[in-house]
């Protein structure tokens, strides 16, 4: 026991440190990308309302004109301190960002884990199980459709299906609930309000399809494909072979070591359901940290996007570690 | 879309393999699709025909589109007459017109050419640089490899649509919004996928014994890699790049939805549509939304086919063989043993025990 820890341990640690240079190198790339663009956020932005002067102290004042090294040096402190800089536009720390608009992003992406599990778990099971039958076309088919639908397509169409309102979250705003964790569904549950609860449900269920329809397809196709390489397994004829019941074999000894590299695959598809998201958020007026992306942009805020792209690439970063570690500690064979 | 699922490399039993006499040796590797890709037969065979026809459908109307549209992407009047605001679909506007009196059928016919134009900009930028660092790093090794691979990882992790955002909002503000523009943003998001299937491929490619051979022989780096390593990782492109084509589609519109695609005064495209659109669905008017999206999902679906159908031809663990059913002798009531009867069922036998065979096999190839 006492080995299997350490070896667990020792994996835990070797990851953890292999991240380093990765997250450093993302951060030198946002870093750079970020001064490519020509000119800074305040000449951008204030151009034509300034002269020359002014814009020069105020370019000062913010550290503009300070060495690359400096600005670089900076923006290190800033995420080490997860602090991650101070907008342009309304002279909010992008962590308040964060805090106050990750619930409403974290409760859609949720949703559409859900809505994908629902759907893609138990199509992806049937699809492998009964290979080149028609409901495995079916599936498969229906999992390439879902990918060739784009969020900006899939969202307006069940808008008109369903009635555009009920997937609007504006009115949200307007809730009554006291703000205590952030995660507006959360905060009305503590309180009792099921009302609320229940409003917000209802305005969950459109964006979250529109958004989950972008990932169930990849569902589908790894549980096929898991399920279908763990069914030519040697356990299996030999489960077979001693008689043990086809829904058992399936169920029971090809369903489990099936699910396993799904685990991985969800966590890939944490960088597509942020993508996803910012698209969501912006056509169901989401109050999420994707419109509040989108906004700053057309702002020309910098320091902002900056920010933001910064915690979306270490949110990636750390979310594939987590699945590693979960991997590691169900399956010994990946720590070594 | 997305971070499509890479392909396995193909057959391990054949790859790397050395150029063989005959013309076209670098592009050889190319010619083994060709073949895999006229076996198909069942569902890959129904993807592959439904998605070239689909494909062929988009690109056809793209090239065409002066001649199918009625009117030009951003005319909004016809013989001094002002095409009506939100019009719903009549005889004279098939698919009705927009907020802002634009015609449908043309603005959706135009944004077919606009998607193609970037689309295969996109594919062609990341095809070069991602085949080439690829290479490179694969070939060379060393500290060029793990910068590399570093740069590319990190690429790789960022969600794709904030990458191509990131950078189409940096190369807009130097060269502008236009088509060269949303294809650079959108490259970026590709070359990693390159690169990895490129680099692994020339990684196994360089210790096999054909290279070995050449470099004793004193061939230069540049001799190996476009005549020995080109041909053997360019295998893996095809599929990687319609999955990408049909992706860059879906990146497009989705950039050009956020307002930093290409400008709505430079050409008519998809993603720009329907963020105009979504106020009209508030509003219950449906047909502004609904032809960009059919069009839009026509030529994505198209590509994904084509991708996946050749995934599933060239992917050895996902290639079935078929298995030729044994007929066995009919059971007679009373079973006389002549010696024909037992020949037959020898036989019969015998072919049972190849079918058997060739199942394991494959279960031995998909592991």
């Amino acid at each position: 026991m006492s080995k299997q820890s350490g070896s667990l341990r020792r994996y835990i640690l070797t990851r953890i440190a292999l991240a380093i240079p990765m997250v450093l190198i993302l951060l030198v790339l946002v870093f750079v990308l970020m001064r490519v663009a020509p000119g800074d956020p305040i000449s951008a932005s204030q151009g034509g309302k300034l002269n020359a002067a002014e814009l020069a102290a105020r370019r000062h004042a913010a550290g503009f004109d300070a060495p690359m090294y400096q600005q670089f040096w900076d923006y290190l402190k800033s995420v080490v301190t997860l602090n991650f800089g101070t907008t342009f536009s309304d002279h909010r720390q992008v962590r308040d960002i964060i805090i106050e608009n990750g619930g409403a992003t974290l409760t859609l992406t949720f949703g559409a884990l859900v809505f994908a599990s629902v759907i893609g778990i138990p199509v992806g099971l049937l699809a492998g199980r009964l290979r080149d039958s028609t409901i495995d076309v079916a599936g498969r088919l229906f999992g390439i459709l879902s990918y060739a639908v784009p969020v900006i397509v899939a969202a307006p169409m069940l808008m008109l299906a369903f009635g555009a309102t009920s997937g609007q979250a504006s009115p949200l705003v307007q809730l009554n609930v006291p703000t205590q964790t952030h995660i507006l569904i959360v905060d009305a549950m503590i309180v009792g309000d099921w009302d609320a609860v229940g409003d917000i449900a209802n305005h969950l269920v459109l964006p979250s399809i529109a958004l989950g329809l972008l990932i169930v397809g990849v569902f589908i196709r790894m549980i096929r494909i898991n399920l279908i390489q763990s069914l030519q397994g040697d356990y299996i004829e030999a489960a077979r072979a001693r008689g043990v019941k086809e829904t058992a074999v399936v169920g029971r000894h090809a369903f489990r070591n099936a699910m396993v590299p799904v685990i991985t695959v969800l966590g890939l598809q944490v960088a597509m359901l942020l993508s996803g998201a910012v698209l969501t958020e912006r056509i169901f007026t989401w109050p999420g940290i994707g419109r509040q992306l989108i906004d700053y942009i057309n702002q020309r805020d910098y320091v902002a996007v900056q920010g933001i792209v910064t915690v979306f690439a270490l949110v990636v970063v750390v979310i594939s570690m987590l699945i590693d570690f979960i991997n590691a500690l169900i399956d010994p064979r990946v720590r070594y | 879309m997305a971070q499509t699922t890479l392909p396995a490399p193909l057959d391990p039993e054949i790859t790397p393999r050395a150029p063989g006499p005959g013309k076209s040796v670098r592009f050889g590797g190319l010619r083994r699709i060709v073949i895999a890709v006229r076996q198909a037969h069942g569902v890959p065979k129904f993807m592959l025909w439904t998605g070239a026809i689909l494909s062929l459908l988009f690109v056809l109307t793209a090239i065409f589109a002066p001649l199918i549209a009625p009117y030009d992407f951003d005319t909004y009047q016809s013989g001094g007459k002002t095409f009506p605001k939100q019009g719903a679909p009549d005889g004279d506007h098939w698919f009705g017109t927009t907020v802002q009196s634009l015609d449908v059928v043309s603005r959706t016919v135009y944004g077919a050419r606009t998607a193609l134009e970037v689309m295969v900009l996109a594919v062609v930028f990341s095809l070069i640089l991602g085949v080439l660092l690829g290479l490179l790093a694969g070939y060379f090794g060393g500290w060029l490899d793990r910068i590399l691979v570093l740069v590319m990882d990190a690429l790789f992790a960022f969600p794709y649509l904030l990458l191509a955002i990131v950078a189409g909002f940096v190369f807009a503000s130097i060269t502008g919004g236009g088509v060269v523009t949303a294809a650079l943003s959108i490259t970026v998001v590709y070359i990693p996928q390159y690169f990895r299937v490129v680099r692994a491929s020339a990684l196994s490619a360089r210790e096999a014994t054909f290279v070995e051979a050449a470099r004793a022989m004193g061939a230069k780096p540049s001799v190996v890699i476009r005549k020995y390593l080109f041909g053997n990782v360019i295998q893996s492109v095809p599929v990687i790049g319609t999955m990408n084509a049909a992706d860059a589609i879906g990146t497009l519109a989705g950039l050009g939805f956020l307002g930093l695609g290409i400008q709505p005064t430079d050409a008519a495209e998809w993603g720009y549509d329907l963020d105009r659109a979504i106020s009209d669905v508030n509003a219950g008017m449906w047909w502004t939304c609904l032809y960009p999206s059919i069009a839009m999902v026509i030529a994505i679906l198209g590509f994904t086919l084509l991708g996946e159908g050749l995934n599933d031809v060239l992917n050895p663990t996902m290639r079935r063989r078929r298995i030729t059913k044994v007929a066995l002798p009919a059971l007679s009531r009373r079973r006389v043993v002549t010696a024909e009867t037992a020949k037959t069922a020898a036989t019969a036998e015998s072919a049972a025990i190849a079918a058997t065979a060739a199942t394991a096999e494959e279960g031995e190839a998909a592991k």
